[in-house]
């Protein structure tokens, strides 16, 4: 359970009466929530309940939805650029190209987004562990190491937004503790984040989400 | 957490500008590319085989070649952009940088024209160039070589843009060759007759001023509506995805 906030400070991204269909399934319906900044909120359901698709929906990428999505009080679509701006989607195709090195990657997904210089490239690469494969061509890396240069992104990342879908897989104990770790300084920065996961993840003061897999969904 | 020190949003301060972001975008897709060279050949090898085999498999006399080698031409540099345009977001599609091209706080648009220049840059441009080797082979003059340069020069742009519509449109779709090529076939056909027609035309003296104004008005509409037609159809591809 979380402690209720006595002044309820503005919500970052909010969502009124969204619903969803899929394949002529509601995945859910009239859900409402709130996403404040200085937390951390972990998306829950049974596989085929639409955590991700309420990520996708979330981050712009999906249109088949109605109800209202609101950045910051007023409606998202008419600030998209902004919203863009200030949220951070990692989906479960981490975004990485195999063929090219780490830094290239970091390098090409910085580009649209903010000048960042490559020494701080190679520190947030280094902060995940991949120390010394700067410039190792990403196919030939493991699983865990091609998602650890996307989470890379994170440690470089001024966005307070965080959408992350599945991040904690192929990842290993080590690195799932330094990212739980993470999430919760970014959410003491002020910062918010909305997880997916079926990892155990416990942090205190997490909120949850619930989605059933019935299209009921509920907030907690 | 701890409710006293309600912390406050630090909103993102700096961005970096349009065309920041184009010349990323373009850079990995010709970094990605050249990793790759084998996909780059295979449209260069495509249009030499098609071409050399129409001297074998139909005439090899002057005077065919020289009626029909223009055409030929621009059959064969038509057809091997449609050979290559499944990759154009295809691979990006599977790894997820799509996604985050499309999340990136960017006109999608100029984004997706900074892809099809990359594209064009490594399919378009090699025919060109190859264009007047292949262009002494089937024995046409001088004169309509330079033309028929010309014309590919200002034709094969506008075959990769109206080409970004339809792979952004198929994307969603498991085996979207052929349906790519019928949508695209039809919108091909009237850049490849003022292509051939120019060629034609010049072959027979005339002036090709006019023609070739034509070719760059199509390049003109291709340039200014196709990126956002494309971008529109990408973006439904993900919903979909």
């Amino acid at each position: 359970m979380s402690e209720p906030l006595p002044l309820t400070p503005e919500p970052l991204l909010q969502a009124v009466n969204l619903q969803c269909e899929r394949d002529k399934r509601i995945l859910f319906r009239e859900l409402s929530f709130s996403i404040l900044p200085g937390t951390v909120t972990r998306v829950e359901g049974p596989n085929g309940s639409g955590k991700t698709t309420l990520l996708r929906i979330l981050a712009g990428l999906n249109d088949a939805w109605t109800g209202e999505l609101k950045w910051c009080g007023s409606p998202l679509a008419d600030q998209r650029e902004a919203f863009l701006r200030n949220m951070l989607y990692l989906g479960h195709r981490p975004g990485i190209k195999p063929l090219l090195t780490p830094m290239e990657n970091l390098r090409a997904l910085m580009a649209g987004r903010r000048p960042v210089s490559d020494a701080a490239l190679c520190q947030a690469l280094q902060g995940t562990g991949l120390a010394g494969y700067e410039n190792v061509p990403c196919r030939n890396l493991s699983a865990g190491q091609q998602r650890r240069v996307a989470l890379a992104r994170l440690l470089i990342a001024d966005e307070p937004l965080w959408l992350l879908d599945e991040v904690f897989t192929a990842i290993d104990v080590d690195g799932v503790a330094a990212l739980e770790a993470l999430l919760q300084q970014r959410a003491a920065e002020g910062g918010a984040v909305l997880v997916t996961t079926h990892h155990d993840l416990a942090l205190p003061g997490m909120h949850r989400l619930v989605l059933g897999a019935g299209g009921i969904a509920d907030e907690r | 957490m701890n409710a006293e020190a309600r912390p406050t949003v630090r909103f993102a301060s700096s961005n970096v500008g349009a065309l920041a972001a184009m010349k990323g975008v373009f850079a990995r897709d010709m970094k990605v590319a050249f990793r790759q060279r084998q996909d780059l050949l295979n449209p260069l090898l495509f249009f030499i085989m098609v071409v050399s085999l129409f001297p074998l498999g139909v005439s090899p006399e002057v005077s065919f070649l020289r009626e029909a080698g223009a055409g030929i031409l621009w059959v064969a540099a038509l057809l091997s952009v449609l050979l290559s345009l499944d990759h154009l977001f295809r691979h990006d599609f599977d790894d997820g940088t799509l996604e985050q091209l499309v999340l990136q706080p960017q006109p999608l648009f100029l984004l997706v024209l900074a892809k099809t220049t990359a594209h064009w840059m490594l399919t378009g441009l090699p025919l060109v160039i190859l264009t007047p080797v292949l262009g002494v082979m089937v024995h046409l003059d001088g004169n309509s070589i330079a033309v028929l340069c010309l014309t590919l020069l200002i034709g094969t742009p506008v075959l990769s843009l109206i080409g970004a519509i339809g792979a952004a449109l198929t994307l969603g779709l498991r085996s979207a060759g052929v349906l790519l090529s019928l949508l695209i076939i039809p919108l091909y056909i009237p850049v490849l007759i003022f292509g051939t027609g120019t060629v034609a035309a010049a072959g027979d003296g005339a002036a090709v001023g006019a023609y070739l104004a034509l070719m760059g008005a199509f390049l003109m509409l291709a340039l200014t509506l196709a990126p956002f037609a494309a971008a529109a159809a990408l973006k439904i591809s993900l919903s979909n995805g």
